[in-house]
């Protein structure tokens, strides 16, 4: 219990100390130890757990500690994750707005960013990659080149949803639930299709 | 000089309500936190806010947590950072634990079980949505370097797997050195 405990306040550690650029940002940082490293959620699981966060309020960093820690270890791992989480927050907050207000200079600040920038686009493009797989081909999606397999229905979703957000820049939250909407109306009525 | 208690009481409050009515997360907090603490209780000026966001935003973690923070010590030292921080993460921290308790059972039930799977390609387009969109972006002032960055980041976690921990340090090692040398250069960004 203690080792999960401990394990569980590290991971969210990592994620609260190398999120940088704000929401999405973390999103790979959470899959890579939520998912790759320590199995606690399957993708289909943390793809869900997106989901919720995007239509809940709250960051989603602290979303998904207190999501993946109340699973793990009850409402302690929640209390722990989520304090593992913001701890790095609070240190480098106070050091960089302590620098900020005795030198009144951010180029170095500015710098780094302007070079971390870059680096989270590719980190979001992948774990959006990952999602994208999944829905087209399900949990195994290591048959990419089987294109008779593709899930029909999310791939119309994906298009419009996506087409629709680029030319009229819906709300996220609205994109969501019409997709949930028109989507899970069509996999009741023919279940064969997921 | 003491805080008064009425202060603690109010900024806890008025986190707790932001962070409970703000959807979308992010940068939409910043100016709902403007309108409560600049306009409506006149605790900070408008620049600060604005100093206090891009700091946030410059920090590692949620900036929502971080806008707190730098509100919540403004305003009443480190218990006032502390009495934020709460405000902040409590909402989420109630609201996800129930959702996670009824997870499974939720999951179970046939019609939410095909809505999320719907969601699924929705929330697919909304990242690939931000994800040209921050490209687009990132690419506004120079071509060259961030297109570099991208693929070279991509390519490394998507098909080597690489730690995400190392390709964070090395972009700041880049970062650093880039600043480094044009600040030897006599330049600008």
């Amino acid at each position: 219990m203690t080792i999960t405990l401990l394990k569980l306040f590290w991971s969210f550690f990592q994620v609260g100390l190398l999120s940088i650029g704000g929401g999405y940002a973390a999103m790979p940082l959470i899959q890579e130890q939520v998912v790759q490293r320590n199995g606690w959620l399957t993708l289909a699981e943390f793809t869900d757990l997106i989901t919720i966060a995007e239509m809940t309020p709250g960051p989603i960093t602290i979303n998904s500690s207190t999501f993946v820690g109340i699973r793990i270890a009850g409402m302690p791992g929640a209390i722990v994750a989520t304090l593992g989480c913001i701890l790095p927050s609070c240190v480098i907050v106070s050091l960089l707005a302590h620098f900020y207000f005795k030198y009144q200079n951010l180029l170095m600040i500015q710098g780094i960013l302007k070079s971390l920038c870059p680096t989270v686009v590719a980190l979001i493009a992948s774990a959006g990659l990952s999602i994208l797989l999944l829905c087209l081909w399900g949990e195994d999606s290591i048959s990419v080149s089987l294109l008779q397999k593709i899930n029909p229905v999310s791939l119309v979703l994906f298009v419009s949803a996506f087409v629709w957000l680029r030319r009229k820049k819906p709300s996220p939250i609205l994109v969501m639930m019409v997709t949930g909407f028109f989507g899970g109306a069509v996999y009741l009525m023919f279940p064969n299709l997921g | 000089m003491k805080t008064p208690l009425k202060v603690y009481w109010k900024l806890f409050r008025s986190t707790f309500h932001l962070s409970a009515f703000t959807f979308g997360g992010g940068f939409v907090i910043v100016p709902l936190m403007k309108k409560k603490f600049v306009d409506e209780l006149g605790w900070m000026k408008e620049d600060e806010m604005l100093n206090f966001a891009a700091l946030a935003q410059s920090s590692p973690g949620a900036t929502s947590v971080n806008v707190s923070i730098l509100v919540g010590y403004r305003i009443a030292g480190v218990p006032g950072a502390a009495v934020a921080i709460l405000g902040t993460i409590l909402p989420p921290l109630i609201l996800l634990s129930m959702i996670s308790m009824f997870y499974q059972w939720f999951r179970e039930n046939l019609v939410i079980a095909a809505v999320l799977k719907a969601m699924q390609a929705g929330i697919a387009a909304v990242i690939a949505d931000i994800a040209v969109n921050m490209g687009r972006n990132v690419t506004r002032e120079e071509r060259l370097f961030p297109w570099i960055m991208m693929i070279a980041i991509f390519i490394a976690v998507h098909f080597f797997q690489v730690n995400v921990l190392y390709l964070i340090l090395a972009s700041i090692l880049v970062g650093i050195l880039r600043t480094l040398w044009r600040e030897k250069r006599g330049n600008t960004l």
